[in-house]
Order: structure tokens, then C-alpha cells, then sequence
């Protein structure tokens, strides 16, 4: 055999992969390219510009919706990720018990259902809701959201409670201290990346919800990626490649947030 | 006196009680905002429409019947509804060739990661993670600018020469694919990788030591080990590729409607909720059936890693 010869080489793989990694991001680079485009075009290039970032800044509804978002994907993350805390803790590290399986089930739903059955589901469910009580509040969307992400949330907190033995949390009860205790000071901390991680995870996946938003909310409810959705079916402007951007921006920061976190090992 | 065997027992009711306790809040929330709003669907698909959408309460198979079918408005029969019939079979068709694209390109592209030594694996991964987190609408906004008539496909088509007028590419089937494949991706190569990266390599040398060609050891030895790997892929893109709804909608210009546009279309200007219930029944049934496939074929190919 030819000297060069390497047992984990196939031909053509490597040109597959770099092309896969060059079309997955030359769409986005171009889109962050126009972003900065003087013309109020985006077929042609007028020089560079920060017009469009400032348009959006000053466009009311854009900063409406941008703190929709923020404020739905904050109490979403937050909630979801205590209960999945909890969720997880109850049926990690344990013999299997009555219900257990029901729990993984039930916990992993979400991800099961197409979205747009899950939007078409609380449309009507909320819809007779605000009948019957009159509140047509953002409480809908922060309801749906929080159920959604609650998959998504405990997925590393579950894999980080897996990898954690027993061990410590015993020599702390066998030392007198309350369950209470030896939660809060054993369990809590080595568990703390995991929940982070979770709550990251759950922040972006609210941030990133189209479809089931747009069904559940009621009027003027707009989050950015709705909004977003109403602007690219009227017509495509470079304001929405800006707000684009700064969105995109937004999500590597929290990726790579968590991604060191997700990878800290200890 | 409780014997020692009474208070082992007791103290593990009042554990699954407690672990009752701190799942409920998380499983209420599913029940009460994902869970049970699925059940009133099914309700919906069995009544009349209401006359400014909602339903009135009164028992009808019509819905289910119109999925498929439609009546003649003068005598009455039933015939195959043609409209219906072809989105649902493009919807199946164009959630299959993303599928099969993305495998494609997503294959190679996890053997190829699987392959870096340990350190730049690390960077690949994160590589292939940014899109897969960056919000599906963006994406899919990235690829229309990049599809559509002045965008830099067709610019650079003109400038070659090699077509005359901007090739039509945008608002048809063939978008929407592009749109999909490009969007699902990296859901397609993550778990292949996740497998992939349990080879055992030696397994490979063994197979050259036996003579087999490339192709061979790919087909016969690299398949097969990462196939749960490829199933997993599949699923995951299969799902979301068939309820696809803002790729659609913005690629396919609402000409070229896939089932999720349908059902929208239904609870918004065709104020038909329970045909729209009846068709979001359906695509849970197709997708039930993927993932009973899928755990039916998972189970046979498991535990084979050496």
C-alpha cells in the first residue's frame, strides 16, 4: 500500500464537508454584508453604511417587539428551567419507579409534535380561554414557550445529573446535614453549569420561536421573529437585514456562551 | 413497632412521592400549554364549522372526509380533492428529498468532522452548532436573498453567460427544498457525528487488511456502525421538513403551499377550523408512523458497536 494511504480517508468526503461549511455560511455573510448597504436597495451596492442599523433603532415597532421578545424569553427561560430542574432531579439517579416512563414521555412531547400543530392546538385552546376570562395578555405566549423549552432545558441538566454520583450527596447526609442543606450546598453547585447551560438553551429556542407565536398571539403582540415574518412577506428591505444581523450577533454570543459552559468539565 | 422492611417501604413511597412533587409544576405546564390543547384538536376535527370560524357544537365526519375528498355542489358525489391531494403529496415528497439531500451532504460532512484529531473536532462541532442556533427565520431570509432573481446565483449566472434572463428560482418547489435542506442541515449531521464518533477505527483497518475497496468498507463496516446515527438524522429532519411552515411561506410565496400553509390557511380567510384540526391530525399520524418506524428500526440496529 502506498505509504500515504490513511485508513480514515474516503474520497470526496473532505470536498463534501468544505462545501456543506461554505453553504452554510455564505448566506449568512452575505446577509450581514448587505446589513451595512448604503443603497435602499439590496440588488446593489451603495457603499458603506450604518443607516439601517439606525433605522431600525428608531422604527418603534422594531424596539417593541425586541422587548416582547426579551421579556417572554426571559420569564420562559427562568420558569422552564426551574421546572425542569426539578423534573430532572425527580427522575434522575433513581430505580425506576411507577410513572417514570410517563415522565420522560410527557417532558419530551414537545419536541415530538410538529410545530404547527402544537400553534394550531393553542390557538383554539387559548382562544376559548380569553372567552371565558377576558384576559388576552402576553401570558398565552409566555404559557407556550415555557412548555416548549422545557425539553429543551432539561437536556443538560439531565446529562449533567447523570454524570454526578451519589457519593458526595451521601457523606453530606451521613454528616448531619439536611436534605435541604446538602441540596443547597452539594448539589446545587455541581449541578450550576448544567442548569446555566439549560436556561441559555431555553432563552434561544424562545427567542427563535416563529410559528407557535404566531398563532397563539393577539393583536400587537408582535415578537422580532413575527415581526420579522410580516416584513419579509410585504417586501425586502435592508432594515431587516440589520435587525438580522444584530439578532445573529446575538445567538453566536449566547452559543459560544454556551458552549464553554456546556464543555466545562469538572 | 414498624419493622425495618416497613420503614424501607415507607421511606420509598415517600420517595416517588416527592419526586411526584417536583415533576408536577413542569408537567402541569406541558399538560395545561402542549399536551391537552392536542386533544381539543381532535374534538374540533369531529364538528361543524362555525360560521366566522370556531366551530358550532354539533358531531361531523365532514372534515375528515374533505381531507381527501370533495363533494360535488350539484350532485352530491364524492371525488378525490385535487388541491389537497397535491399538497399533501408535496409536503411528503419535499420533507423526503430533504432527507435525502441533507444526508447527502450531511454524511460526508460528519465522517469528515469525526475524522480531525480530538482538538479541532471541538471547532467543527462549534462550527456546525452557530447555524443550527441561528433563528430558522434568518436563515431562511439568508437563502431567499440568495435564491431570488437579483440575488448572487443568478447575478453570477448572467455574468458567465451561461443563461440569458435570471433562471425563476424563488416561489417554486425546487426554493423550498433549497430552503429546507439548507435550514435542517445541521440537524441531519449532529447526530450522524454523535455516532460516528464512537468508530472504532480499528474495525476500518481490519477490513483493508482483508483487502475490501473503499467503497467497501464504507458500505459493509461504516454504514452499518453508525446507522442508528443516520436513522436519528433522518427523523429529525423528516419532522420538522414535513410540518415545515416559515421556509414555505417565505420561499414559496404562498403559491407553492405545503400542509402547514394549508392548515393556516384554514383557522385564517378559509374559517374552516375543523378541516384545518383534520389536517393537523393528519400530519401527527405520518409523523407517529416515521417515529414508530424509527423506533422499530432503532431497536434492530443498536448495540452493535464494538
Amino acid at each position: 500500500m502506498a505509504s500515504n494511504f490513511s485508513i480514515k480517508h474516503q474520497p470526496g468526503f473532505t470536498a463534501i464537508a468544505a462545501t456543506c461549511f461554505i453553504v452554510l455560511y455564505l448566506p449568512i455573510f452575505v446577509l450581514v454584508i448587505y446589513a451595512f448597504n448604503a443603497a435602499s436597495s439590496t440588488s446593489e451596492w451603495g457603499g458603506f453604511s450604518l443607516k439601517w442599523f439606525q433605522s431600525a433603532y428608531q422604527n418603534t415597532q422594531v424596539i417593541d417587539a425586541t422587548l416582547r421578545s426579551f421579556q417572554i424569553g426571559s420569564i420562559a427561560a427562568v420558569l422552564s428551567t426551574i421546572f425542569a430542574t426539578m423534573a430532572a432531579l425527580a427522575t434522575t439517579r433513581t430505580a425506576s419507579y411507577p410513572g417514570l416512563t410517563f415522565k420522560y414521555a410527557a417532558i419530551n412531547q414537545p419536541l415530538m409534535v410538529p410545530e404547527i400543530v402544537t400553534g394550531v392546538a393553542l390557538l383554539i385552546f387559548f382562544s376559548r380561554i380569553k372567552i371565558f376570562t377576558g384576559y388576552s395578555g402576553i401570558g398565552y405566549l409566555v404559557a407556550a414557550h415555557t412548555a416548549f423549552c422545557i425539553p429543551f432545558a432539561y437536556l443538560p441538566i439531565r446529562a449533567r445529573l447523570e454524570n454526578m454520583d451519589l457519593t458526595l450527596e451521601r457523606a453530606a447526609a451521613d454528616l448531619y446535614a439536611t436534605p435541604w442543606k446538602t441540596f443547597r450546598r452539594i448539589t446545587l453547585p455541581l449541578l450550576w453549569p448544567g442548569i446555566l447551560a439549560g436556561l441559555m438553551l431555553a432563552f434561544v429556542i424562545s427567542l427563535d420561536d416563529v410559528v407557535i407565536t404566531e398563532f397563539v398571539k393577539s393583536g400587537g403582540q408582535d415578537t422580532l421573529p413575527t415581526y420579522m415574518l410580516g416584513q419579509i412577506r410585504r417586501g425586502i428591505t435592508p432594515e431587516i437585514n440589520a435587525i438580522s444581523t444584530a439578532f445573529l450577533l446575538l445567538s453566536v454570543a449566547i452559543v459560544t456562551l454556551f458552549f464553554f459552559v456546556s464543555r466545562k468539565r469538572d | 413497632m414498624a419493622t425495618a422492611e416497613e420503614v424501607a417501604k415507607a421511606a420509598e413511597r415517600r420517595d416517588v412521592r416527592d419526586r411526584w412533587l417536583l415533576s408536577a409544576p413542569a408537567l402541569l405546564v406541558i399538560l395545561f400549554a402542549a399536551t391537552g390543547p392536542l386533544l381539543i384538536v381532535l374534538v374540533y376535527s369531529f364538528l361543524t364549522p362555525g360560521a366566522y370560524g370556531d366551530v358550532k357544537w354539533q358531531f361531523s365526519s365532514d372534515a375528515w372526509t374533505s381531507v381527501f375528498l370533495e363533494r360535488d355542489i350539484f350532485d352530491d358525489t364524492l371525488s378525490l380533492a385535487a388541491a389537497h391531494v397535491t399538497i399533501v403529496w408535496r409536503s411528503i415528497k419535499l420533507a423526503v428529498v430533504t432527507t435525502l439531500a441533507t444526508l447527502a451532504l450531511g454524511f460526508p460532512t460528519a465522517y469528515f468532522m469525526a475524522t480531525r484529531s480530538e482538538k479541532t473536532r471541538d471547532l467543527w462541532l462549534f462550527l456546525i452548532t452557530i447555524p443550527f442556533w441561528t433563528n430558522l427565520l434568518i436563515r431562511t431570509f439568508a437563502v431567499l436573498q440568495i435564491i431570488r432573481n437579483e440575488g448572487i446565483v443568478n447575478t453570477i449566472l448572467l455574468k458567465l453567460g451561461i443563461v440569458s434572463a435570471p433562471v425563476q428560482i424563488l416561489y417554486t418547489d425546487t426554493a423550498i427544498l433549497i430552503g429546507m435542506a439548507y435550514v435542517y442541515l445541521p440537524l441531519m449531521v449532529l447526530p450522524i457525528y454523535a455516532s460516528m464518533e464512537k468508530l472504532d477505527f480499528r474495525l476500518v483497518e481490519a477490513g483493508y487488511d482483508l483487502y475490501a475497496t473503499r467503497f467497501k468498507v464504507l458500505r459493509k463496516i461504516i454504514f452499518p456502525l453508525v446507522k442508528p446515527g443516520v436513522i436519528a438524522g433522518s427523523i429529525l429532519v423528516f419532522i420538522p421538513a414535513l410540518g415545515a411552515y416559515v421556509t414555505p411561506s417565505v420561499l414559496g410565496g404562498g403559491k407553492n403551499m405545503m400542509l402547514s400553509n394549508l392548515i393556516e390557511l384554514q383557522f385564517g380567510q378559509g374559517r374552516n377550523w375543523p378541516l384545518g384540526s383534520a389536517l393537523s391530525i393528519t400530519v401527527m399520524i405520518i409523523v407517529m408512523v416515521a417515529l414508530l418506524a424509527y423506533v422499530r428500526n432503532a431497536g434492530k440496529s443498536g448495540v452493535r458497536h464494538g
